[in-house]
């Protein structure tokens, strides 16, 4: 054998060949095949679904009736609509104190700079435990209000961290001649600083924002106001919790059509995947990466 | 020095307050956010000796010492099962959770296909960055009354189990949600520890005659046992720790004696029972015995030379 193999000699056994292909191909089996049946629910006819017992693996068609009772103004709609401002708004938010934060910390020298970073650094080995969380929040009156779902989440020390390393990559000879240009460090942060730091931006905010959307349980416990629930709670309530949907919780369309709940409750939970799964291919290549970078710090 | 800012003489403090002022500006948002929700609550803490109403305002409810506590040191038996259950899910979660990753990596790293490895991947990768919502949701499908598995059993006159109902097999139910969600994102620690090996150490074991077995065990094992020892250590330093969104989600359908832990007993008797002072006793104590576990698995990750969570 003239070149070296990268790990061991798979030798010539077909057997094992077949084998491991077999065991990754069930793997991966039992990865998708749920998908297919929580879509395929989603979009059979109603006969098909009552037949199969509530459950689908493959459709007998394209029948859109589901999504369409749920986007007719319903509780599903609202909480979508309350989950996109959440993921963007917090999104936003988080960026912008964590890249604030850690320009100021990758700064050489500068004041306050050690006790700064260690209460960044001491933030990732404790959580300060759900009832005096909930206990702030109330204190600042922030129940029932979205910035509830935003604000207590919205810094994460590993992330200000992750930025600050970026941050400190940046060749000093760059700052320092627009320094000497005469700008301010606001000024070098945002016109010098953050377009050279696209990709550690981006991947970043879609950490932050990818949190965000899959919030729940802060949900459950500070918004008690059925108007202001985020997705994931509906998803809990309508599919898990398996409350049956009325036609009024779906915008009253005629009771007697509506299609059958199965498909209603798949249908919603398509809509909070679908974000997920059209930023998984870039979520897959970079947060691989930033979990190497990071390493075990997570 | 490259920074161009004059730096002659020492600054005093002032001087370089002022000089910094616009960075101190900058980092204000994001530090008042952390202070204010991470450290801040911290303080909430004195409630747990306190006989706390949620009506009384903060800071008038009377003082109790350490009467909040008796569930601990009393060994209250809603408390003790609420441990029992907490630390046998986590021994669970080593035995069948942990090598998962470490297998199904091995197993990838053994693919000759590069594309093949890397299809693979994106699909067992996917779970990760599901809700606990969704993936619950997914489950009931799949396992529910009327999901795929007791359909199919109907179908051919079989009778149906209860997956997720049945008490007993809750511990299992919790642990193959887990596998199903973090497998695949697990092994990526692993397959970047694997590349690391040198390739000529396989080339001079398959010089030796070693078989394929052999080379597993004495050139691939030695390669990522830094690792595993080091995973093993962390995880065991959040053994009070189990998933809790995920119980929640799915407690009433067990009931709680068979489910609860901390984190919800926590969660049940403080917030939807309204003992809070006692809940956040127990939250309290819960908190600090993991910092020690953190710092403990930290401490002995250094003793086996790997840096910890804490250091870069």
């Amino acid at each position: 054998m003239s070149t070296i193999q990268k790990g061991i000699d798979d030798g010539p056994g077909t057997a094992s060949r077949a084998v491991k292909g077999v065991v990754l191909l069930i793997c991966c089996a039992i990865v998708i095949i749920p998908f297919i049946g929580v879509i395929s629910t989603s979009i059979a006819s109603q006969q098909h679904v009552t037949n199969s017992g509530g459950f689908v693996l493959w459709p007998d068609g394209l029948n859109l009736d589901a999504y369409k009772s749920i986007f007719n103004g319903g509780v599903v709609q609202r909480a979508l609509l309350v989950s996109v401002v959440i993921a963007t708004g917090g999104t936003l938010i988080s960026l912008a104190g964590s890249t604030m934060l850690a320009y100021a910390l990758s700064r050489p020298g500068s004041f306050g700079q050690r006790p700064i970073l260690m209460i960044v650094l001491f933030s990732l080995l404790f959580s300060p435990g759900l009832i005096p969380n909930y206990l702030v929040v109330k204190e600042f009156g922030l129940l029932d209000s979205l910035l509830a779902l935003i604000l207590p989440t919205a810094i994460s020390g590993f992330n200000v961290i992750v930025l600050r390393s970026f941050f400190m990559g940046i060749p000093d000879s760059v700052l320092d001649s627009a320094r000497i240009d005469g700008a301010g460090d606001f000024r070098i942060f945002w016109s010098i600083v953050l377009p050279l730091s696209k990709a550690v931006l981006a991947v970043v905010g879609l950490f932050y924002a990818v949190g965000y959307w899959n919030a729940f349980f802060n949900a459950m416990l500070y918004i008690s106001d059925t108007a202001k629930w985020p997705l994931q709670l509906v998803l809990r309530t309508y599919v898990v919790n398996n409350t049956e949907l009325s036609s009024g919780d779906l915008g009253g369309a005629s009771a007697d059509q509506l299609p059958p709940q199965e498909s209603i409750q798949m249908a919603i939970l398509v809509v909070s995947l679908v974000p997920i799964l059209i930023v998984y291919p870039f979520l897959q290549r970079h947060f691989a990466k930033g979990m190497l970078t990071g390493a075990v710090k997570g | 020095m490259t920074d161009s800012r004059p730096s002659a003489k020492p600054l005093s403090w002032w001087a370089r307050a002022r000089r910094d002022k616009i960075l101190l500006l900058m980092a204000l948002p994001g530090l008042a956010l952390l202070l204010v929700f991470h450290y801040l609550p911290l303080l909430g803490n004195l409630i747990a000796f306190q006989e706390y109403l949620p009506f009384v305002p903060l800071g008038r409810s009377a003082w109790v010492g350490w009467d909040n506590f008796a569930v601990i040191f009393n060994g209250d038996p809603e408390f003790l099962n609420a441990l029992k259950n907490t630390l046998l899910i986590t021994l669970v979660q080593v035995i069948f959770v942990f090598p998962a990753p470490i297998a199904l990596a091995l197993l990838l790293n053994s693919l000759l296909s590069e594309r093949i490895k890397r299809v693979v991947q994106s699909v067992l990768y996917l779970p990760h960055f599901l809700s606990w919502v969704i993936v619950i949701a997914i489950f009931q499908q799949i396992l529910g009354g009327s999901g795929m598995i007791n359909n199919f059993l109907r179908e051919h006159g079989m009778g149906t189990i209860d997956f997720l109902g049945n008490p007993d097999g809750f511990i299992a139910l919790l642990t193959s949600q887990v596998i199903w969600k973090d497998t695949g994102w697990g092994t990526i620690l692993f397959l970047a520890a694997l590349t690391q090996i040198d390739p000529g150490l396989y080339e001079a074991a398959r010089v030796d005659g070693a078989s394929r077995w052999r080379q597993l065990w004495h050139v691939t094992v030695p390669g990522i046992r830094g690792l595993i020892i080091l995973l093993l250590i962390l995880r065991l330093g959040d053994s009070l720790t189990v998933g809790f969104e995920q119980i929640i989600l799915q407690q009433n359908l067990v009931g709680r004696p068979a489910s609860e832990v901390l984190d919800t007993y926590v969660y049940n008797n403080g917030v939807l029972a309204g003992q809070w002072g006692v809940s956040a006793a127990v939250g309290l104590v819960k908190g600090l015995v993991a910092v020690v576990l953190v710092l403990g698995a930290n401490k002995i990750a250094h003793i086996f030379g790997e840096a910890g969570v804490y250091k870069k």
